[in-house]
Parts: C-alpha cells; structure tokens; sequence
C-alpha cells in the first residue's frame, strides 16, 4: 500500500501553486507567533507607562519593571525559588495522587458497575462542593503543614477527575468488548487489553487539566496553612501591603 | 453445549430455545431451532432483519446459553472446538499496530508461543499482507481491516468460524472484493463456517449451504444446498449465472412471505 508522509514533502516536485499554499501557510504561523509576543510586549509596555505618569496607582498595581526588580533580587538570595520548589513539590504530589486514587476508583467502578452507580450522585456533589470552603474543616482534622496543603490540593480535582475517567471507562465499544469475550478473554484481561489503553488519551487529556487545578488547590491550602510556598508569598505580600510581591 | 463423536456432522442444534426478558415482557426470539452443519462446510443463516441470526452465533460461541434444548458438536476425540468469531466491524485496536492485533487472540487464550507466532507470520505472508506488519491499523484501507480481522481470528486456529455480518461495513464494490478473499481463505484453510448475513446474494456467492429463517421467534424455515460446482460454473463467475438468479428468487420469495405473513 502507498503511503505519504507528510512532513518529509520533496519540495523540488512541488507545483508553483503548492509552492504558494505552503509559503502562505508558514506566514501566516509567523505573524501568529509574533503578534502574541508584541500583544504581551505592549501590555508590560502600557503597564510601566501607564504606572510611570501617574494614569495608574502604584501602590494598588504596582509595575514590570519593579516586580523584574523584586524578583532579581528574591532570586539572588534564593527565597523565591524556594517558595516556588515547595509549591511545585507539593503540586507534583497532589497531582500524582489524584491520577493514582482516580485510576484506582475509576477501575474499581467498572470492574463493580453498580458500586459505580451507587457513588456517582455523592461524587457529583462532592465535585460540586466550593473546595476553598473543605480547607478550614482540613486543617481542623490534620492541623496545619504538608499533609494539609497536599489534601487542599487533591480536594480540587480528584473527584471530577475520578467522573470524567469512569465515565470515559464505561463508553467503551461494547462490541470491542465482545472481541475479547469472542476470545475466551476474562473481564481482567478486557480491562487491560481494551478499556485501559482505549483510554489514555482522556487519562492524558485529564492529567492536563490536573495539573493547573492541583496547582490552584496547593495555594488554596498554602493560603490558609503554609508557612511556605508560593501561597503564602501572596498572603504574606497583601498583608504587608507589598502588592510588588502579590503581583 | 457438548461433544461428541457419534456423527459425521460438525455440529448440531437440536430444539434450541432462547428468550430475554425487557420491561415489556418476555421476548422469545429463538423456538425450536434445529439444524445440522458438516465438516468443513460454509454455511449461511439469512432471515428478516431481527430475526435473531446473529443470536444463533451467539449461542454457537458459548456467550449466551440456550432456555431449552441442545448444542452439540461431533469430534473425533471428544475435545471442546475451538471458535473464532468475527464481527461486524473489525475493531482493530489503533494502539496496536497489525502484528500485534493479530496475536491479541493468543494474548488473550495464553498460547502465544513460537508455533502460533509462525502461523501467524505464515497467514499473513500467503495472504500477500506482510507489507502492513507494522503498520498502524489507520494506515489501512477497509477491505484490509477485514481480511486482518479474519486473519487475527484464524490466527488462533479455530475448527469453526462464525461470521456475524462481516462486511456490512464495506463499501459494495469492497464487499464483493473481501468477501470473495474471504471465502477462499476459509476454504484453503479448510474450515467449517458459518455466515450471518441479510444479503441474499452474498449468502449465495459464499456459503455451500443456505439456511433461511423465520422472522422472530425463529426456526429454520428451509435449507438450500448451493452447488454451483455441480453445474460446472467456477466461484468467481456464478454472479453472472442464471443458476444463481434461480437461488436468488427461491430465496427471496421464501423471506417475502416471512415478512407478508401474520
């Protein structure tokens, strides 16, 4: 059978029509590329002018060049980049743990349909719970620290991601399931040969998505029980009234 | 279901039975279903669309169980035939490529060892598909989607085939290409087969024996033996045949007083 791969195109053999159509093609990424950095250039640009003459507060919005200022210098005695180190580790964590006890329930439900069933509604309101609002009952029961942040961290996704991946599990093929039967095939081996790897692109599409809300619940957690950690840099800066350091 | 060696034929259904209950009551969709089917024959279940044909396959391969009645089959040796059973579609896995969809059926039944391995190979090159081994199955056009599906059904050995619609989802001119491949292949390979389809022609182009069935709950209402090959007419001209006209009125007109009748 004749395949084309695409990307190796012979260019020599190209039409002057063809020619155009990609040379228009890669303009036009070109000016995508370019007009973002120039939109955000321009942004910080108006931000300092703005700040400069006086249109804006600078006490309420500060400016670039005075957050590039207290950056430099929280990065040269290594401050910021251990707040930022204790946030990412945290996030990494709670990231981690929400794919595993999410792939561990979701697989659970579908090998138990009707434990699935029985569950979904409290995970439905589970999910739709204000997860800010679960963070003092946390730190009520485990105090403050790590475990605290990470819990805080997991609270944001876990129980969507657990949804969206049994779901995703049970709207397999029947008929590939069938295959398997067809084979002698037990409902282990249906799950590891089809349901699973069927499925891994919601698993990834999902850890995208886990990735910005375990972040989001980690500063959650680091707002109200962090001693350290991009959270409380921003709890500390609006205490202090430093909205350099918020910003 | 059991074996036995008291025949020459390959299987048989003896008042087979089977209904499923919905909120709207019981429905009985197989009644008193009794036919034979002989080693190495081909042959074809055709009825009006929800008669229950693809059921029979079902209870054929084990995967349902019949209410009432028997399920046989004849072997020399008294084991358990081994059955492949290919769908509708042919539900290659993307993530595979083609060598190794095709030895998902030994995967599975824990017999993938270098014999069967060899086999495989062996299909694929006498059936001019080596060229595909690694390919993606999306690299593939649907006429050899079907052929790798047959190919990864056989793989596994099987005494007996079971074809539930297999080229519904091909295109016409596909169809007659795939199912003309398949029926060679089946025959090269000796086994015994059994085809559910509602296209009378392709009934008749492939199987050795026709079985036509009532409309639900289902019997078999008459069975045609096809035998181009008495008649001197070779398998890749007997569209053209006045003879398979003749299969093609007999049948039709059997399945147009299934669906006149009360």
């Amino acid at each position: 059978m004749k395949t084309q791969n695409h990307n190796t195109l012979d260019t020599t053999s190209l039409t002057a029509g063809q020619r155009e159509f990609l040379r228009h093609q890669k303009l036009q990424k070109w000016y995508i590329f370019w007009s973002r950095i120039i939109l955000f250039i321009g942004f910080l640009l108006l931000w300092q002018t703005a700040s400069d003459f006086g249109w804006i507060d600078k006490f309420y919005f500060s400016s670039p060049s005075a957050i590039a200022k207290l950056f430099w210098h929280d990065i040269q005695d290594m401050s910021l980049l251990n707040h930022i180190g204790i946030t990412l580790l945290e996030s990494g964590i709670s990231f981690l743990l929400i794919l595993f006890f999410s792939v561990l329930a979701a697989t659970f439900f579908w090998f138990y349909p009707s434990l699935g069933k029985m569950f979904e509604p409290f995970l439905i309101v589970l999910n739709s719970l204000p997860k800010s609002a679960l963070a003092p009952l946390i730190i009520v029961w485990l105090g403050t620290g790590l475990r605290t942040i990470i819990l805080c961290g997991m609270s944001v996704g876990i129980f969507g991601c657990i949804l969206n991946l049994y779901q995703s599990f049970e709207q397999t093929d029947p008929e590939r399931l069938k295959l398997i039967e067809t084979f002698g095939g037990t409902k282990l081996q249906a799950f590891t040969k089809v349901v699973f790897p069927g499925n891994i692109p919601t698993f990834i599409s999902l850890s995208k998505v886990n990735i910005g809300l375990a972040l989001v619940g980690v500063i959650i957690g680091e707002f109200l029980a962090g001693r350290r950690g991009l959270g409380y840099l921003i709890i500390y800066g609006s205490q202090v009234f430093s909205r350099v350091s918020f910003l | 279901m059991k074996a036995s060696n008291q025949h020459h034929s390959f299987l048989r259904l003896d008042h087979v039975a089977f209904s499923y209950y919905s909120n709207l009551g019981e429905v009985n969709v197989l009644q008193d279903l009794t036919f034979t089917i002989e080693k190495g024959v081909f042959a074809a279940l055709v009825g009006p669309s929800g008669c229950g044909k693809s059921t029979v396959l079902s209870l054929i391969s084990g995967l349902m169980k019949p209410v009432s009645g028997f399920i046989t089959f004849y072997s020399e040796d008294f084991s358990a035939p081994r059955i492949g059973y290919m769908l509708q579609h042919d539900h290659l896995l993307e993530w595979r490529d083609i060598y190794h969809n095709i030895t998902l059926g030994l995967e599975i039944q824990k017999t993938k060892n270098k014999e069967n391995l060899a086999f495989a190979d062996q299909l694929l090159e006498k059936y001019h598909l080596s060229h595909v081994k690694y390919h993606k199955p999306s690299a593939l056009s649907g006429g050899m989607r079907q052929r790798i599906a047959l190919i990864r059904t056989l793989a596994t050995r099987p005494d007996l085939l079971l074809l539930d619609e297999p080229f519904s989802a091909l295109d016409y001119q596909t169809r007659l290409l795939v199912s003309r491949d398949v029926r060679e292949i089946i025959k090269s390979e000796q086994k015994t087969a059994i085809l559910v389809t509602h296209d009378i022609s392709e009934a008749i182009s492939m199987a050795d024996v026709v079985f036509v069935l009532t409309k639900s709950p289902c019997t078999v209402k008459d069975v045609i033996p096809i035998a181009f090959e008495d008649s001197g007419i070779k398998r890749e001209d007997v569209r053209k045949s006045t003879l398979f006209q003749e299969y093609f009125d007999t049948i039709w007109r059997e399945m147009q007083d299934e669906n006149t009748e009360p």
